[in-house]
């Protein structure tokens, strides 16, 4: 027998002890219940799914035509756009949020450090479907008449610039929904990287400023390199955001499955794509072909997210 | 040789002072134009209609007390389930857990479920829960929604726990308790105004959510509160209304809108104010 201390051998167990297994087991459940749910999706989806992958294989990744009368799904369109959407909105979000973070860490007058600071944070909370009525109403119109028409009247015929701005002038096409996605994660992106430059040790910022340093080589020498893993962690939690970005975009990208040709040409990310046919699904085909879709997405978000994770959390070695 | 590189360094940090104003001004400016437009398109839709009256068929008038009383109701449902699962998760994490491979892998994927797209959580319980049944339900709406919720209440949960001090648990022990009675009289309850923060948010978020219902609960025209049958919520109606080319239905739109967007405020707000009574306690 191993050793027990001999204070509790002579206790007789507690009142209601009996019930610790029980208690145990259910909060034991409700993790595995966590692990189900998220496996669950994974498998669940793969086999709703899998009748669009065995029937058109690897075309499934390259063909562009989307054709629910003919039975014939390509996803290369949603695919590419939801990339290119995305990274277009990290290209205007991350200088950005940057800027806000550095901003409120380091120049903010410091009464309205707290106000902005919780306004920030705030708006991250905002539904994305609020983003979506504004871009569809408000901004669309504008960005069609003040942005969209004076460059593609501005470009030289047969330059690249005029490839570029080719599409009809309605404001709901690719750059529109990568900006809208972009004033959609840039309180989000914003918040978090507000949080790790504010982790920088005072000391270490201060000694910077001590040896004569100005703010920007503070922030580039001393706390960016402090936040490095994290902040690039950050970005790709926005990222994540981005590709699965379901309202905001469905009501200004113009939703067409045609392979992206310009900035101004209509699209629609995976996830427009499903939100706007599952419902009207006609065939087993087109419902297989839409969850096939989402597979798709799972695996980039889950690739996205996880690299997020592990920077995030190796932050704690400093 | 000095002076140059001196006025330098000045002139590269002004421009980075300046341009990081300029982001700040963009965002915020972004940030308020949303929040007129909804205050004078939302605020122009409301009137006593949206409260008392169900959603119209195109070209009438009409309200939306039918997706108000949807989304109370879906939400609510969908707390209860995720406060259940996501109190009881946190506390295997904090408690049993603890540093285990397993417990390590299931902090993980509670992180990946946290911010996995919530169009997916729909495709998942329609395939789960309404495909097989060969209807959409208020019951499939709400467990895509709670779906949503435990990650953000199971995180909150261990966090919380874990920073109670040992000697609070060690104390209740010490009395006699068994160890579920002094997780749930000492260290849950001194954890309480955590978890209430946890809750709030994670029901801002959920009550915003129009994704995961596309396909789960549907809509519905008029009022209903059985969990079998189809049920309307604000945003899946704020969908369907602003693709909709009636000025009356795009208007309720904006008025469904302003009252999602100030229910998730105000929550965020209460949230904040709970987290505040915790710190000064």
């Amino acid at each position: 027998m191993t050793t027990v201390d001999p204070l509790i051998v002579d206790r007789p167990p507690p009142k209601g002890a009996q019930f610790d297994p029980l208690f145990r087991y259910a909060c034991a459940a409700a993790a595995v219940f966590l692990l189900i749910a998220l496996g669950g999706m994974i498998v669940e989806l793969t086999i709703n799914g899998w009748a669009a992958f065995a029937k058109f294989g690897f075309g499934f990744f390259t063909n562009v035509t989307w054709d629910p009368v003919a039975e014939v799904f390509g996803a290369a369109g949603p695919i590419v756009d939801t990339i290119v959407v995305s990274v277009l909105a990290m290209v205007f979000a991350l200088p950005l949020s940057f800027g806000v973070a550095v901003f409120l860490v380091e120049y903010c007058p410091s009464v309205l450090r707290r106000p902005i600071g919780i306004a920030v944070e705030l708006l991250a909370g905002i539904p994305s479907i609020v983003y979506g009525m504004w871009g569809l109403f408000v901004f669309a119109p504008l960005f069609a008449q003040y942005i969209q028409l004076p460059l593609t009247e501005a470009a030289p015929p047969g330059s690249i610039w005029e490839t570029l701005t080719a599409g009809v002038p309605n404001g709901a096409n690719i750059l529109t929904a990568s900006i809208i996605l972009a004033i959609m994660i840039v309180p989000f992106v914003a918040a978090v990287l507000r949080e790790l430059l504010l982790s920088v040790p005072a000391t270490l910022r201060e000694s910077g400023y001590g040896m004569g340093a100005t703010s920007l080589e503070v922030v580039s020498s001393i706390s960016l390199p402090f936040v490095r893993r994290s902040a690039i962690g950050a970005a790709m939690l926005g990222l994540g955001r981005a590709l699965g970005e379901t309202m905001a975009v469905t009501f200004v990208i113009g939703n067409s499955h045609d392979f992206p040709k310009s900035l101004f040409s209509s699209g629609s990310t995976i996830a427009s794509t499903i939100a706007n046919e599952f419902n009207e699904a006609t065939g087993e085909m087109h419902s297989a072909s839409l969850i096939a879709l989402g597979v798709v997405l799972f695996m980039m978000t889950f690739a996205v997210l996880a690299f997020a994770r592990v920077l995030l959390n190796t932050q704690q070695e400093f | 040789m000095a002076t140059l590189k001196h006025s330098r360094r000045m002139a590269a940090n002004a421009v980075f002072t300046t341009v990081c104003w300029i982001a700040t001004g963009v965002a915020l400016t972004a940030l308020v134009a949303i929040l007129w437009s909804l205050v004078v398109k939302g605020g122009g839709g409301l009137d006593l209609d949206v409260f008392t009256k169900v959603q119209p068929a195109a070209g009438l008038k009409g309200g939306l007390l039918n997706a108000i009383i949807g989304s109370v109701f879906m939400c609510s449902v969908a707390m209860v389930m995720a406060l259940i699962f996501g109190v009881l998760a946190g506390t295997w994490l904090a408690e049993f857990g603890r540093d285990s491979r397993f417990a390590e892998v299931v902090r993980f994927l509670n992180d990946i479920l946290l911010s996995a797209p919530s169009v997916l959580v729909g495709l998942f319980v329609w395939i789960v829960l309404v495909h097989p049944f060969h209807g959409f339900s208020a019951l499939a709406g709400s467990v895509a929604l709670a779906l949503i919720a435990v990650p953000i209440i199971t995180r909150t949960t261990e966090d919380v726990m874990k920073l109670q001090p040992p000697a609070l648990r060690e104390a209740g022990l010490a009395l006699g308790a068994p160890h579920w009675r002094t997780v749930a009289s000492i260290i849950w309850k001194s954890s309480r105004s955590g978890i209430l923060t946890a809750a709030l948010l994670a029901f801002a978020r959920i009550s915003g959510e129009t994704a995961p219902l596309l396909f789960t609960s549907l809509g519905n025209t008029s009022i209903s509160l059985d969990v079998t049958k189809p049920m309307a919520s604000l945003p899946g109606v704020i969908y369907s209304f602003a693709l909709s080319s009636d000025d009356d239905l795009v208007r309720l739109a904006w008025a469904g809108s302003l009252l999602v967007a100030i229910t998730v405020l105000g929550i965020n707000i209460a949230a904040r104010f709970a987290t505040r009574e915790q710190k000064r306690s």
